[in-house]
């Protein structure tokens, strides 16, 4: 059973990987797409926590307990906010796109928006 | 439709077959063993007097990663004004549903609910980036908890009531503040003798909300700059409503 848990979040992160390269594969608007996209991301906070944790370890939050505590790894936590900062960045921006295009083509099926406009 | 779904499963195994060689090259979860974290997790409390290592890490020892960080939010902000700014030869009224002006809500629950909220998101936001340095929390997440206020007073009024509580010349002078401030809490450090972004001021005593030095006042400025990046972000998406309605 510990044998399954020791890989489960590995497994969860490809999970969501592979699951959110399918929704864009398969999307057919754009605002959907980039939901898909940021599941897809979500994979990276998955792996990242997963990587430092250390079994038994707590929040690397000492406030409140003695220094020398095991704590998990900070440096991978402080990375995932970044992580998470720039994925609201890249939403924003895909979504400003998307509007941009559906005020454009009054579409967000990418199907529709093959021809080009000079 | 086939065709693409038949070239995403060979892609998807390939990748999927990858991933999983990878991933068995790993230490199993829970077996971490790296040096780095162990070492800042003994030295931060010492060094900074700061009991949240995580915002140690990201206001100090990647103190710089974290001002490229805060640029990258800064840059999506002006992507999204450059993209969604008003062009000459946008038609000015088109009927499309999505634009159209919305109404003040006509409830009692929803705005008592505003005031409630309101309250608690502006002291929890506070609350958050100026404790960045003692418990989980910091300007990013304070930030965009803070964005949250303008909000929900938009979506429990009128759009006059939302310009009124964040007016365009409010965030944009706070977004700029904000992104300026940590460079410039950055060069006290030079202007020091010190390296860029290292410790200048008092230390005070750790888990005390006046502690961590130079930790609490870039939480404050990134605090300041997320919450006006986001509320900004906001007028930008609703500015066809706000423009109807006032």
């Amino acid at each position: 059973m510990s044998s399954i848990l020791a890989w489960l979040p590995y497994a969860v992160a490809g999970w969501l990987l592979l699951w959110g390269l399918y929704g864009i594969v398969k999307s057919r608007n754009l605002v959907h797409l980039i939901i898909c996209l940021v599941i897809l991301q979500s994979s990276t906070y998955v792996l990242l926590l997963a990587i430092g944790y250390k079994a038994g370890a707590v929040a690397p939050v000492f406030a409140d307990m003695p220094l020398g505590t095991p704590a998990v790894d900070p440096v991978v936590q402080a990375l995932m906010l970044t992580d998470i900062v720039v994925e609201a960045t890249v939403a924003a921006l895909l979504l400003a796109l998307a509007v941009q295009v559906y005020q454009r083509a009054g579409s967000l099926d990418p199907r529709e928006l093959v021809r080009l406009e000079g | 439709m086939r065709l693409r779904l038949v070239l995403f499963a060979a892609g998807a195994l390939g990748l999927g077959a990858a991933y999983f060689a990878a991933a068995r090259g790993l230490p199993p979860v829970g077996g971490y063993s790296g040096a780095y974290g162990e070492v800042l997790n003994a030295v931060s409390v010492g060094e900074r007097h700061a009991t949240d290592v995580v915002s140690a890490v990201n206001f100090d020892y990647r103190g710089l990663d974290t001002l490229g960080e805060e640029f990258i939010l800064f840059a999506s902000v002006l992507g999204v004004a450059t993209i969604l700014r008003k062009q000459q030869g946008d038609e000015e009224d088109r009927d499309e549903p999505a634009w159209q002006a919305r109404q003040a809500p006509d409830s009692d629950a929803v705005r008592v609910l505003g005031v409630w909220l309101v309250p608690l998101t502006v002291s929890f936001g506070l609350y958050m980036i100026s404790h960045g340095a003692v418990s989980p929390g910091g300007g990013f997440q304070g930030g965009v908890v803070l964005a949250t206020a303008p909000l929900v007073i938009y979506l429990c009024a009128t759009a006059k009531t939302f310009l009124r509580i964040a007016p365009p010349w409010l965030t944009k002078a706070a977004e700029a503040i904000g992104a300026g401030g940590y460079v410039v809490i950055g060069c006290l450090g030079v202007l020091a003798g010190k390296q860029f972004l290292e410790n200048v001021l008092p230390l005070g005593t750790p888990g005390a909300a006046w502690s961590s030095g130079t930790i609490l006042f870039l939480n404050l400025t990134v605090g300041i700059a997320v919450a006006a990046g986001f509320v900004e972000l906001l007028a930008i998406f609703i500015e066809e409503v706000l423009r109807r309605e006032t």
